[in-house]
């Protein structure tokens, strides 16, 4: 039992992954300018990444290893078309506000990439697992970005007034960067650096210790 | 005419792919270490581009939009649910081609494209542009002019970040913000910049 509680965890502070591996950011910029938008953009998420890690085990060892990539794709492209498909028929504004990005969780590396590092040489309840602990780490980062977007930018938060503006007889005057997109960066930004100032063992070493002549080999 | 041009010039700057709508983030994040392996990736993107988005936009015409299947006698037929699953096939199926193609014929250039061409099938900015031109409705040559335009934004926005990470790493960074984090900040500046482009109307 203790495995599966770490298996949900640990994707969400120790290995969370955006702020560690990189990957997710595609779309965790973009939709963070309201709170409302972010969280149906997260249980998307979190669904398709759950189901496609425990469809791609299941038939894990029935898979050819040559067209493994292209059968994951087919995989979560169908289960992105079903949350595409709820959301027109059930919430049409937020899924026009989200607009191209409810497509491009296809291509969000935290799907693929757990289908193909986890899912494949794990049974299925764990890979399950995983794919809602790696959803629910990549929920952490958006919904802090957003209501500090949402907050600043528009003194609100999930449509309810927080800070009463200045042009509704308030005191706040609304920080308009915030809901532009540069804010996103700078936040991620400084999210990462916080988390990393908590866990050592995350900061990179700097770049010119290592700084030799040696062949390009980041694509690799 | 004008309107083609205009679209390039806003699908460059004010619409960039990376900057605007962040888009092909986790490679232009990972790859801009260095300048000469951001411009690789960059030709490569605006390559892929430029075929893949009026690849779908004809497919969507022609086959999948609202009645678009009239020609073949069901003028009732609406297709465009499989969009998504089509998009990344002709992309994967395309990419997949176009390596095949310059390992027989262009030799050089595919061993100067080659380990980024696989990765480009899950950039984010490739669906990413297939997906915009479907949802803004541009026609075929506005579709040439929209993919080739981004992808040479997205490429230009890689290789400068590629400039300022190579001055980078003789810079005194705080620990936590090491690596990832001061990248976060620097392209947040750019973005800011970029933003500057946004008046220009032609």
């Amino acid at each position: 039992m203790d495995s599966v509680k770490e298996t949900l965890t640990t994707p969400i502070f120790k290995n969370n992954p955006i702020a560690l591996q990189i990957l997710g950011i595609c779309s965790a910029l973009a939709v963070t300018s309201s709170l409302k938008v972010t969280l149906v953009m997260c249980v998307a998420l979190t669904f398709v990444c759950a189901f496609s890690n425990l469809s791609v085990s299941v038939i894990r060892n029935h898979i050819p290893g040559s067209i493994r990539i292209i059968v994951q794709m087919v995989i979560i492209a169908s289960l992105v078309i079903v949350v595409d498909e709820v959301l027109k028929a059930y919430a049409y504004t937020i899924s026009k506000q989200l607009s191209v990005f409810v497509g491009l969780i296809i291509t969000n590396c935290i799907v693929m990439g757990r289908a193909e590092a986890f899912a494949m040489k794990n049974p299925p309840v764990a890979s399950f697992v995983d794919g809602i602990g790696n959803g629910l780490g990549y929920s952490v980062v958006l919904i802090a970005v957003a209501v500090v977007r949402e907050l600043f930018g528009a003194g609100m938060l999930l449509g309810y007034e927080i800070l009463p503006l200045v042009t509704d007889g308030g005191w706040y005057v609304p920080n308009g960067l915030m809901l532009l997109p540069p804010s996103a960066f700078f936040l991620i930004g400084l999210f990462i650096w916080g988390l990393r100032s908590f866990q050592k063992e995350q900061v990179e070493e700097p770049d010119f210790h290592l700084a030799k002549h040696t062949p390009v080999r980041e694509g690799v | 005419m004008e309107a083609l041009l205009s679209l390039f010039v806003r699908s460059i700057f004010i619409e960039n792919m990376a900057l605007a709508y962040f888009l092909g983030m986790c490679t232009f994040l990972a790859i801009s270490k260095k300048i000469q392996a951001a411009l690789g990736l960059g030709i490569a993107v605006i390559v892929v581009l430029t075929i893949t988005v009026p690849l779908n936009n004809l497919i969507y015409n022609y086959l999948l939009a609202d009645g678009a299947l009239a020609w073949a006698g069901l003028p009732d037929m609406d297709l465009s649910f499989l969009g998504l699953l089509s998009y990344i096939g002709v992309i994967a199926a395309s990419v997949q081609i176009l390596e095949m193609f310059l390992d027989k014929f262009v030799p050089a250039l595919y061993n100067a494209l080659g380990v980024f061409l696989p990765l480009i099938t899950v950039n984010c900015a490739i669906l990413g542009a297939s997906l915009f031109m479907v949802e803004r409705d541009y026609t075929f040559a506005e579709s040439v002019v929209f993919g080739a335009g981004s992808g040479v934004g997205w490429a230009l926005a890689i290789v400068v970040l590629a400039g300022i990470r190579e001055k980078m790493k003789y810079s005194d960074v705080p620990d936590g913000l090491q690596g990832l984090g001061i990248t976060f900040i620097i392209v947040g500046l750019m973005s800011l910049g970029f933003m500057s482009f946004g008046g220009i109307d032609i």
